[in-house]
């Protein structure tokens, strides 16, 4: 029941990106056409599972049992820099067209502070263990490709609108994604 | 200057030697911030006893005493004296019930049970919803403020629930969940109510009369 | 470039916020109080100065290869730096900013000028460079976060300005930094346009 409460919280009303403010720069940045979209919210999903669990365990078997927690930062980003340059690796094997296709955005993964953010919640879940903190990842990278998809989708309509010269692009598309914001407020109810 | 050819050897070694020098320079600050952010810790919690207790004479900080929930969660009870008798309790409670995640009140009674007043000092509930907490069981607008009210007379949890107190609008859980630790606390009171004598037996600091 | 361009391009020509669209999560995650985006910003700029500064100075150093985990490195140790500072003396901040400050390192400001600046300039101009475009970022911010914390509650820099009832809740709160940013964003660049 917990993890139930666990995903509809983490992919509805704490949306990473539309409440917690993680992940924007790829929001922004990857959102203009939906199969971009779906191509970056597949490589974060797998970054952020595989991040979160490593850290959790550096955490727990390292950190923690020798008192350096400050070392928090360092250890965790440069995990996330290394498993960036995996999935670049195995992009450019696996599916050349995608990695053409993310281009500059593959290596700013490690910058997406969605994937830093999700491993550090992670461990300020109550009771915290390595399942929890999986489902925990997965369903805030669901959440995050759910916001990425529909404001995709919205922004391909808006291309095609006519809109005033001094909203076009990057201030019509933040104020878009306070409404799309707006909209997932009304989950808070929910849980 | 050159660059540094990129071989295996220079790459390894530049990583090896910045990450030590990170590391050690961390370690030293660690070790030079740590009194200050102990001390900062202990001002904090210094602050919130003195909010929600009346003024007293002693040290609580120094009077502590711990006590386990039947939840299991470490109740701190800060005693506040007046020359020698108990005038209040500030109890530092909490609950996992949170909408995301754990809360932590220091709430002040009076040695009957009484609240006298409360402060919200950890959470990660929603700015503008949940954080509302802070304020609004001590604003006295309709059923709101839970001053003055005794766990055991009145029903301390939200009208939902049959209980006398409105809710935060929108954030029921965030409310029962305050509700919760404040139950905690007291049954925890209540419990160890025998540890907590109100006047002292031994003899007074200042002594003499008033 | 002479080194008052370099210090005041942050500002305006390239500032973070308005021009490169950089480090938009702490834009929008910590621009509910004017102190907050300030606070945010003088931190940001302290580890932007410092690593700057190192990477300046080391840059001869590093293969290239390794080049980005290396200024990632330098970065995280400033940022924890900051951290514990802040934890220490201005314990309020701390908390106020929370997950925001560790999230400093993945700042694409901070990683994004000391891959385009500090590795490749010397001394000098690259402390200038981190100090110009870290306070042109606090600008940003605290000009964000007055302007939010005035609609939403009423107040700037905590002093009240008109009842909080009167205030529009939502800019608190998620959309309204979304939809605040937008609209300040759309303004300076019709500002710009007229300029």
């Amino acid at each position: 029941m917990e993890y139930v409460l666990i995903v509809i919280s983490a992919i509805f009303v704490n949306n990473i990106v539309l409440s917690q403010f993680l992940g924007i720069c790829p929001f922004l940045g990857v959102s203009k056409k939906i199969s971009t979209g779906i191509g970056m919210t597949g490589a974060v999903t797998f970054v952020m599972v595989i991040a979160t669990i490593v850290t959790f365990v550096i955490q727990k078997a390292v950190l923690e049992p020798f008192g350096v927690e400050y070392l928090q930062t360092i250890t965790f980003i440069l995990v996330i820099a290394s498993l960036v340059q995996l999935v670049e690796i195995i992009l450019k094997k696996v599916s050349p067209p995608l990695y053409q296709a993310l281009g500059v955005f593959l290596p700013l993964i490690t910058t997406n502070c969605a994937i830093l953010g999700v491993a550090i919640l992670a461990l300020g879940l109550e009771d915290t263990n390595i399942v929890k903190s999986v489902v925990f990842a997965i369903s805030h990278a669901v959440g995050f490709g759910l916001a990425l998809i529909t404001f995709a989708g919205i922004r391909e309509q808006l291309d095609l609108m006519d809109i005033p010269k001094g909203m076009k692009g990057t201030p019509i598309a933040l104020v878009v994604a306070g409404l799309l914001a707006l909209a997932f407020m009304g989950f808070a109810g929910i849980v | 200057m050159a660059k540094t050819e990129s071989t295996l050897k220079n790459m390894v070694l530049t990583l090896l030697v910045i990450t030590c020098v990170a590391g050690t320079s961390l370690g030293f600050m660690y070790e030079l911030t740590k009194g200050p952010i102990e001390a900062a810790k202990a001002a904090k919690q210094q602050a919130a006893i003195k909010e929600v207790v009346p003024e007293f004479t002693n040290n609580p900080g120094e009077e502590m005493k711990n006590f386990t929930s039947k939840e299991g969660f470490e109740i701190k009870f800060f005693p506040a004296k007046k020359d020698g008798v108990l005038i209040g309790l500030a109890i530092e409670t909490m609950t996992n019930k949170g909408f995301s995640g754990n809360i932590r009140i220091m709430v002040g009674i009076k040695p009957d049970g009484t609240i006298i007043n409360y402060q919200v000092l950890e959470h990660k509930e929603t700015p503008g919803l949940g954080t509302k907490m802070a304020d609004w069981f001590k604003t006295d607008k309709g059923n709101q403020s839970i001053l003055g009210k005794h766990p055991k007379k009145n029903k301390l949890t939200v009208s939902k629930d049959g209980g006398e107190v409105d809710a935060i609008t929108a954030a029921t859980i965030s409310s029962r969940a305050f509700f919760d630790a404040i139950r905690v606390a007291f049954e925890t009171y209540t419990e160890n109510q025998s540890s907590f004598t109100v006047t002292s037996n031994t003899s007074t600091e200042e002594g003499g009369t008033k | 470039m002479n080194q008052w361009n370099n210090f005041s391009k942050g500002f305006f020509k390239e500032n973070a916020v308005f021009t490169l669209l950089l480090g938009m999560c702490p834009t929008l995650g910590v621009t509910s109080s004017a102190i907050d985006g300030l606070g945010m910003g003088l931190a940001t700029t302290f580890v932007l100065v410092m690593s700057n500064l190192v990477i300046a100075i080391i840059k001869g150093f590093i293969p290239d290869k390794v080049r980005i985990p290396s200024f990632i490195v330098v970065i995280a140790t400033f940022v924890t730096i900051v951290e514990m500072t802040m934890q220490a003396y201005v314990p309020a901040l701390f908390d106020s900013l929370g997950l925001f400050i560790p999230l400093i390192v993945v700042n694409c400001l901070v990683l994004g000028r000391a891959e385009a600046f500090a590795s490749k300039n010397n001394i000098g101009s690259s402390i200038i460079d981190g100090l110009g475009m870290g306070l042109g970022f606090a600008m940003a911010l605290t000009i964000l976060g007055s302007i939010r914390e005035l609609l939403g509650s009423g107040k700037i820099f905590g002093t009240v300005v008109f009842p909080e009832d009167y205030g529009m809740l939502v800019f608190v709160l998620a959309p309204g930094a979304f939809i605040a940013l937008g609209y300040l964003i759309a303004f300076i660049n019709q500002v710009k346009k007229e300029s």
